[in-house]
């Protein structure tokens, strides 16, 4: 099991600052995030946008702020579980806690700081009936190891970036790939529609344009998917998987059922230190609420600050913080 | 409210609630639906990067043409129809007076 001093939910930009506030306090931390790399709604939703209220950046690309944030911890040489989501809290005889993921990875850890932002992104799922009887027996939402679909019939369905790419990566390791798209047109790069045009065209994929998949078929493991080409035209596709991408959307999840005391959706907190009904776990940045809240990187930048003090307390009980300012001492490495 | 519209918005739940929506203050459908307090997560705020703002529009007259993001987004959604729209993409005019739309489901 994996022994940190604080264990953070969320590797959004508040998470990632917590590590730095923390490391300032020489506490170590243990970063946990469902999504495969960090950044949060900055990586996710909108790594290309500017952000324009970052105190001593008259602008700053979203993706660059995560770039800078991740550089600013290193020293700190925090760890990471990425691509798994937390499940459970549990709370040990001595105050401290063990946090557990869907993967069933355990941190045993003193302190718990939930950095969840909007909660974890999931999926977004296509209303076909019988979808999730599949999840794990042919349907996936995410290609975690592309060495999976090797020499197998696969079928993908979105136009997006990330159907785009997929269809041009998984090509060359599948032995069939269809790329089903409702629209015709594509959202991704112009490039990578470019080429999965030509593709479809030489011959290596099969495109398959205005449809939807609408069935899915299998006993007890993917064999076909139905596709309603046009509104009219049913056509059946021998696949062993079926890979819908449609982007992600943000759900509270498991979070909603550790008793932590909530206000639509949100975690509510003593602003003194940030600190939650349950002693000893914190919520900072966008899933926390409190009067006047807001949802900005800045203000969740700034409850690290103060969460980290306080947690400070609790990792080294009865030893007094002296408050120095990091321009006296510099930044000192873990 | 002189220069203000009638929008109905049909809930996951089947409710169907009038709102008043004024023309004059440059707001999209979602800002409106979200100043009545209805569940709307919009979460980009209006920059057609979500989805979590998606309609179905039920009832209108002419509807303003699609902006290529909205276009590009609702091709790639998995619950769009064919009267999709982005409610943060159409903007509160005269001409939306009657529309009625039902809030989808984005998960
Ligand atoms: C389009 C857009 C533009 C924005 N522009 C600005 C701006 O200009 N300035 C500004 O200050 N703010 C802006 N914001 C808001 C800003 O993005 C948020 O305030 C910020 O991302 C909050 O950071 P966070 O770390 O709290 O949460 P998030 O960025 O949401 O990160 C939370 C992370 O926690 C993970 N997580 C949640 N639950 C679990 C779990 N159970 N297990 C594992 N992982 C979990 C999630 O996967 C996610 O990666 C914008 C937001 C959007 C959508
Ligand atoms: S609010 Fe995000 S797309 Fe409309």
């Amino acid at each position: 099991m994996l022994t940190t001093d604080i264990c953070i939910v969320g590797a959004g930009p508040v998470g990632l600052f917590a590590v730095f506030e923390a490391g300032l306090l020489k506490m170590r931390c243990h970063v946990i995030d469902a999504l495969p790399t960090v950044g949060g709604q900055l990586a996710e939703i909108y790594p290309k946008k500017p952000i324009y209220d970052i105190p001593g950046f008259p602008e700053v690309l979203a993706g660059d702020l995560v770039k800078n944030l991740e550089k600013q911890i290193e020293p700190f040489h925090p760890t990471f579980t990425l691509g798994e989501r937390v499940e459970h809290l549990h709370k040990q005889d001595d105050g401290s806690f063990i946090v557990e993921t869907s993967e069933g990875t355990k941190v045993a850890c003193k302190v718990v700081v939930i950095a969840g932002g909007l909660g974890s992104f999931e999926p977004r799922k296509p209303a076909i009936e019988q979808l999730e009887d599949f999840e794990g027996k042919g349907v996936a939402y995410m290609v975690k190891d592309p060495e999976k679909f090797r020499s197998k019939r696969v079928v993908l369905a979105g136009g997006g970036d990330s159907a785009l790419d997929w269809t041009i990566f998984l090509s060359g390791v599948a032995e069939e790939l269809t790329l089903v798209h409702r629209g015709t047109t594509f959202r991704g790069v112009p490039e990578s529609a470019e080429k999965v045009v030509s593709m479809a065209e030489e011959g290596h994929i099969k495109l398959l344009l205005k449809s939807n998949v609408t069935e899915v078929h299998g006993n007890g493991k993917l064999n076909a998917v139905t596709v309603l080409i046009d509104n009219e035209t049913e056509h059946t596709i021998e696949a062993d998987y079926f890979i819908p991408l449609f982007g992600l959307v943000p759900k509270l999840g498991p979070i909603e059922n550790w008793g932590l005391e909530l206000d639509k959706g949100a975690i509510k907190v003593d602003t003194f230190d940030y600190s939650t009904n349950i002693e000893g776990v914190y919520a900072i940045g966008d899933i926390n609420t409190y009067p006047g809240k807001l949802k900005l990187i800045l203000c969740g930048f700034h409850e690290a600050a103060l969460m980290a003090q306080s947690a400070y307390n609790i990792i080294n009980p009865g030893k007094k913080y002296v408050l120095k300012y990091t321009t006296v001492n510099g930044i000192q490495e873990l | 409210m002189e220069e203000a519209i009638k929008i109905i918005v049909e809930t996951q739940a089947g409710e169907r609630v009038e709102l008043e929506a004024p023309t004059d203050m440059g707001l999209s459908v979602m800002e409106v639906m979200k100043a009545n307090e209805l569940e709307v997560p919009a979460i980009c705020g209006g920059m057609a990067i979500c989805a979590t703002c998606h309609v179905e529009v039920l009832e209108s007259g002419d509807l303003p043409e699609m902006n290529d993001d909205e276009a590009y987004m609702l091709e790639t959604l998995p619950h769009a129809t064919g009267s999709s729209r982005l409610s943060c993409q159409l903007r509160v005019t005269p001409e939306l007076d009657g529309l009625v739309v039902r809030l989808m489901p984005e998960a």
